[in-house]
């Protein structure tokens, strides 16, 4: 008896569904940024050289292999830009993911003790911002962060401050977008991990003389681990890649990588370049984005 | 801080603090009262316990039995009443302050740490040397025969390896009073009845008190000295397992400990029983006449009365015993209606003439099967009036 008995054909198709949507809408676009990273920038249309012509034959593809570099790879290390737009990203994502924890951890954990009938309600505050467009909500914060929005009026009437604070076009306000708009994302994982902690294990911890902090810190804390490690990683990539919060909130005399790239590629047109620029930051995250995914495994083979 | 660090030391020299108090109970339950909403989970409840007692609470779910457990770990407040070890009222101290240590039922091991880590768990907390916390952890892992397993995590270990090692945890702090939530629950059979011997034995060799509770009486009998019957938030009785089987104090412990037949009937005290009747009261039942009973302790208050005998204290014979002997005086004729046969004891149920069905449990005491009866035969059953229990209705 072959194994692929066991399984009936529709089954096994279902299988492959997810392979074969992998490979189309990922494997198969990824070649191509490859490719075009390793080609040379030209004014024509695509602008880059060399074009893959598959119909001239086997020696046009031969050629045409032959001419490409690893040249947009060698731009990258050698202009500061590129080098400090990564920093830049990698130090802001775990500064914000710092953050985030830090905020997110105290509300997931209060969450998942309310009653039963109240962590619904909880669950659906957290959801309902998804509900509005997230450019629309960062056009707000703009209003409310501008010279004279709502922010500084309130300060002014209440006699804070004297004159309008510059917010707007600020690190801070950047940290604020992106800690306001990845809450959720740091808060649901941790929400999912500590709600399905076993009471006993806290009326155990305090039966063996543990005080409320010590429970927390040897038996809660550790325990919610695989919900830190998720929340801390689901924040932590998209922020590093990410263009729209920064390119609205920030100053612009610092750039992150996502912004980099999108000059590269709008306004210098220079395809290759930005092609590398977005090649490296995917290295960058496969080594997180690997750790993600043993944590998930670790996860689901417990459960 | 200070007092947690007060607390596991004087733990550690729980005898001594036992003995210097005689006369006054290791625990005692004086009128505790909790309510949930409106429902009184444990009502006006009173019991003392003497060190080095094995007490079981015995009662149906919801009788209030895990309550009243709870509220001596800490994890829960009595509303009312006092809870008093050696002499001071500890109702209102929180669990992490409390010489008591809790058995749980799920045993509640931390999934993240070692059997060794799971044992020091409470030692590290009373901050004690490190040396000494290895010690310990060693001495507990013997005492519940784990060696070999002290680097493995919970989820690698069998269900009876983690009851032990919920156990070696519990014991660790040598607490002065042991509570086990349905500590055996989650056992099999087999397993359970030899983990019952072990921790009589562990029991009596530590000279520990412990406080169990369990739905199970087969396991209240077996391992307990006493067992306290709980049935809505009250103690029903508490006794030894012989006198809570033998000599029920109401009909409802009658039922809910073992099997039973319950006959209804009347007391009239004013005829005068037989002169060979001696110390012992005719009661007129109406479906099995008149059954002659033996004096309860106790002059009974009301006329409605119940009759009370074990199955296995029925004798059946196919012809009617001789009279001579006041022991066969109550007889009661009848057809077995079905037999169950479980191996050390064969059950049968007679309907009698009356319609009244009675349970009889005759042990099998021989291999070859001389005297069994088959549905349809008719039979006598009979027993003895000291076989008895009069209950109150």
């Amino acid at each position: 008896m072959s194994a692929e008995s066991n399984f009936t054909r529709p089954a096994r198709l279902a299988a492959i569904a997810p392979y074969v949507w992998m490979v189309l809408f990922f494997l198969v676009p990824f070649l191509f940024v490859l490719k075009i990273s390793l080609s040379q920038t030209a004014i024509a249309r695509p602008p880059y050289t060399p074009v893959l012509a598959l119909h001239e034959g086997w020696g046009a593809i031969k050629t045409a292999f032959a001419a490409l570099s690893l040249d947009n790879f060698r731009l990258l290390v050698s202009d500061d830009l590129y080098v400090l737009s990564y920093l830049r990203s990698l130090v802001v994502a775990a500064g914000s993911t710092t953050i985030l924890l830090l905020i997110g951890y105290p509300i997931a954990y209060g969450m998942a003790r309310l009653p039963q009938r109240w962590q619904g309600v909880a669950m659906m505050l957290v959801i309902i911002p998804f509900w509005t467009s997230f450019l629309i909500r960062i056009y707000a914060w703009i209003n409310i962060l501008q010279h004279d929005g709502l922010l500084n009026r309130v300060l002014l009437a209440l006699h804070v401050v004297s004159t309008p604070v510059v917010w707007l076009s600020t690190d801070s306000a950047m940290y604020l977008g992106i800690v306001y708009s990845y809450l959720p994302f740091m808060i649901l994982p941790l929400y999912a991990t500590l709600s399905k902690m076993d009471q006993a294990l806290l009326e155990a911890a305090s039966d063996l003389g543990a005080s409320p902090r010590e429970a927390f810190w040897r038996v809660t804390l550790p325990l919610s681990l695989p919900g830190i490690g998720a929340g801390a990683l689901l924040c932590f990539i998209p922020i590093v890649g990410e263009f729209v919060i920064p390119d609205l909130l920030a100053g612009s005399n610092a750039l992150m990588i996502g912004q980099t790239l999108w000059l590269e590629f709008f306004n210098n047109k220079d395809w290759p370049a930005a092609s590398a620029v977005a090649v490296v930051l995917l290295l960058l995250l496969l080594a997180p984005l690997l750790l993600y995914d043993r944590l998930q495994r670790r996860q689901l083979e417990r459960t | 801080m200070s007092e947690d660090t007060r607390h596991p030391a004087r733990t550690a020299n729980s005898k001594a603090a036992t003995r210097a108090a005689p006369g006054v109970p290791l625990l005692r339950i004086d009128a505790v009262v909790k309510t949930f909403g409106r429902f009184r989970a444990v009502d006006a409840l009173s019991l003392d316990i003497a060190a080095g007692e094995f007490f079981a609470l015995l009662g149906p779910s919801g009788c209030g039995k895990t309550t009243l457990l709870r509220m001596l770990a800490g994890f829960e407040t009595p509303d009312e009443g006092r809870i008093l070890l050696n002499g001071e009222d500890i109702a209102q101290i929180p669990p992490h302050r409390r010489p008591v240590n809790m058995m749980f039922q799920s045993y509640a091991l931390f999934p993240h740490l070692s059997v060794s880590d799971n044992i020091a768990f409470g030692l590290k907390r009373a901050k004690l040397p490190a040396s000494e916390i290895k010690a310990r952890v060693k001495e507990m892992v013997a005492l519940v025969k784990l060696e070999g397993l002290e680097k493995r995590r919970p989820d690698q270990l069998s269900g009876g390896q983690r009851q032990r090692v919920a156990l070696a945890r519990s014991l660790a702090r040598r607490p002065q009073l042991l509570l086990l939530d349905e500590p055996l629950a989650a056992l099999d059979k087999k397993l359970r009845e030899s983990t019952q011997l072990e921790l009589m034995e562990l029991q009596r060799r530590l000279g520990l008190t412990f406080i169990i509770v369990t739905h199970d009486q087969q396991e209240a009998m077996t391992m307990a000295g006493r067992i306290g019957v709980m049935d809505a938030g009250r103690l029903e009785q508490v006794a030894s397992p012989r006198e809570l089987y033998e000599a029920p104090r109401s009909r409802w412990v009658a039922e809910f400990v073992g099997d039973i037949n319950l006959i209804e009937g009347k007391f009239d005290s004013d005829t005068e029983p037989h002169p060979a009747m001696a110390r012992r009261l005719a009661i007129a039942t109406g479906q099995a006449g008149t059954i002659h009973v033996a004096e309860p302790r106790q002059p009974l208050a009301k006329a409605d009365v119940c009759v009370a005998i074990r199955p296995e204290k029925i004798k059946l014979s196919r012809r009617a015993p001789a009279f001579d002997d006041m022991r066969t005086i109550n007889r009661l004729e009848g057809v077995i209606a079905d037999v169950g046969y479980l191996g050390g004891a064969t059950s049968y149920r007679i309907r009698l003439d009356s319609g009244l069905v009675l349970r009889s449990s005759i042990a099998n005491t021989a291999r070859l099967d001389t005297d069994a009866y088959s549905p349809g035969q008719r039979v006598v059953a009979w027993f003895a009036p000291e076989d008895c229990v009069v209950l109150e209705q």
